[in-house]
């Protein structure tokens, strides 16, 4: 099953490679730069998809006691961290040629980076508590708060100032092959994540099995 | 009174209780605010000029820093004296054990405020009676206190806790504090009720949210 996905998976990323860099026709204002678009955008949407499957696994862990939401969790947390960061490099590498700054404080940057920095939070608390079993209750806690705390920021900070680019593709700016492209690279990166997903829901799986067997042998 | 809100008072009244008695928090986190608000003068230099555009952040700034300190002593007691486990036996839901010690830390946290809040005023040479600044500092408290005792019994169970709870509460409350300081700059200028109002909802839906969800999830944090 998982070696389907990789082949799909990887078959999506390099239609997606080819039509990022050969087919689609470079962008009037901005130049050969704003491909990183179409890795930007997916990456983001992917994120915010891992932070919502990390919501509902908090929840379901802490209602149903079972170990495996947990796993889910955590697995997804990680690899929205890694997304997330992915967001918050190509970003400023875009934004140097475009805007002329690495940074700044407007709406999307600074909720995107208060969520990193949430998330990062989930797993510090995990390895500071005292046991483990508490340590994945408090990360479940996190990850139910910082779900919910998300839209919010985002309301309170979009009100405090804005300066990142309209969102272009719900206003119909985008060209036909534009679109193709941006929905191939999200395909791509959906994909990639739930490979991802499943490789390290596997691997926590074989951890945990491999303590009870230490455990029983000692025991 | 219904009954939970009786118990929930009665959890808060022993914490202020024992705080009357030592006075420790309030000395402490109310000397700190000072300090904080003498460094950030050093860093800001607010002259008549730039006062305004200053002040707010440099009051909320304060108010952060030092309601971190004082509501990571909260559980702290409770950890070492083994009042946990004494509060956790008491036959009440564990809604309630949060809902007092909420109480108990909102009102050390006013308590503080009434002091600093007026010095920081003087200090600045702003002006002193303003029921909206009243309003925003109790709302937005009660989004500190309502997060930050939540997470200070959970930060109580881990190895660098008195980092820990910044961490995990900063990122959490950060639209309280942007909303409080947009909020209170307003009121400095003395605009109207009607130019606050939308950083007024925020911090008042934040508040709702943030309280039920705590009450909700802390039996999962206390419990062993």
């Amino acid at each position: 099953m998982s070696r389907i996905l990789l082949g799909i998976s990887f078959g999506l990323m390099m239609a997606a490679l080819y039509l990022v860099f050969i087919y689609v026709p470079t962008e009037g204002t901005m130049g050969v730069v704003q491909r990183i678009f179409y890795f930007h955008v997916p990456v983001a949407w992917v994120s915010f998809l891992a932070f919502f499957v990390v919501f509902i696994g908090s929840i379901l862990f802490l209602w149903k006691r079972d170990e495996k939401w947990d796993m889910l969790a955590r697995s997804s947390a990680e690899i929205g961290i890694l997304f997330t960061s992915l967001v918050l490099i190509t970003g400023p590498i875009w934004a140097k040629p475009a805007w002329g700054v690495w940074w700044t404080w407007d709406a999307r940057l600074t909720t995107t980076l208060i969520m990193w920095v949430i998330y990062v939070s989930y797993l510090m608390v995990r390895s500071f508590a005292v046991e483990e079993s508490r340590g994945a209750r408090f990360a479940a806690v996190v990850g139910i708060f910082g779900f919910v705390d998300i839209p919010i920021t985002a309301v309170a900070i979009t009100l405090w100032r804005t300066q990142h680019p309209r969102p272009v593709i719900f206003e119909g700016g985008l060209a036909p092959s534009m679109l193709l492209t941006l929905i191939v690279c999200v395909a791509a990166f959906t994909l990639l994540y739930i490979y991802l997903m499943l490789q390290a829901i596997s691997l926590k799986q074989a951890e945990a099995d491999l303590g009870k067997i230490s455990q029983a042998l000692r025991g | 009174m219904r009954l939970p809100l009786r118990k929930a008072l009665v959890i808060a009244w022993k914490d202020i209780l024992s705080e009357s008695r030592t006075r420790d928090i309030l000395s402490s986190v109310g000397v700190f605010a000072l300090l904080i608000i003498v460094i950030f003068n050093f860093a800001f230099e607010p002259g008549s000029d730039n006062v305004e555009l200053v002040a707010p952040g440099v009051l909320w700034a304060t108010i952060t820093f030092a309601g971190v300190l004082g509501l990571g002593r909260s559980f702290v007691f409770e950890k070492e004296k083994g009042c946990l486990e004494g509060l956790l036996l008491c036959p009440v839901d564990r809604d309630v054990v949060y809902l007092g010690k909420m109480l108990g830390s909102l009102a050390f946290m006013l308590a503080v405020e009434i002091i600093v809040v007026p010095i920081f005023l003087i200090l600045f040479d702003l002006p002193l009676f303003l029921p909206q600044l009243a309003l925003i500092t109790l709302l937005a408290t009660v989004g500190f206190v309502s997060v930050g005792t939540l997470f200070s019994a959970l930060a109580v169970n881990t190895r660098a806790r008195d980092v820990m709870l910044p961490i995990l509460f900063f990122p959490i409350v950060a639209p309280v504090i942007i909303a409080a300081m947009k909020a209170s700059g307003l009121a400095l200028e003395r605009e109207s009720w009607s130019a606050m109002s939308s950083w007024l909802q925020i911090m008042g839906v934040f508040d709702a949210i943030f309280i039920v969800i705590s009450a909700l999830v802390f039996e999962f944090v206390v419990e062993e």
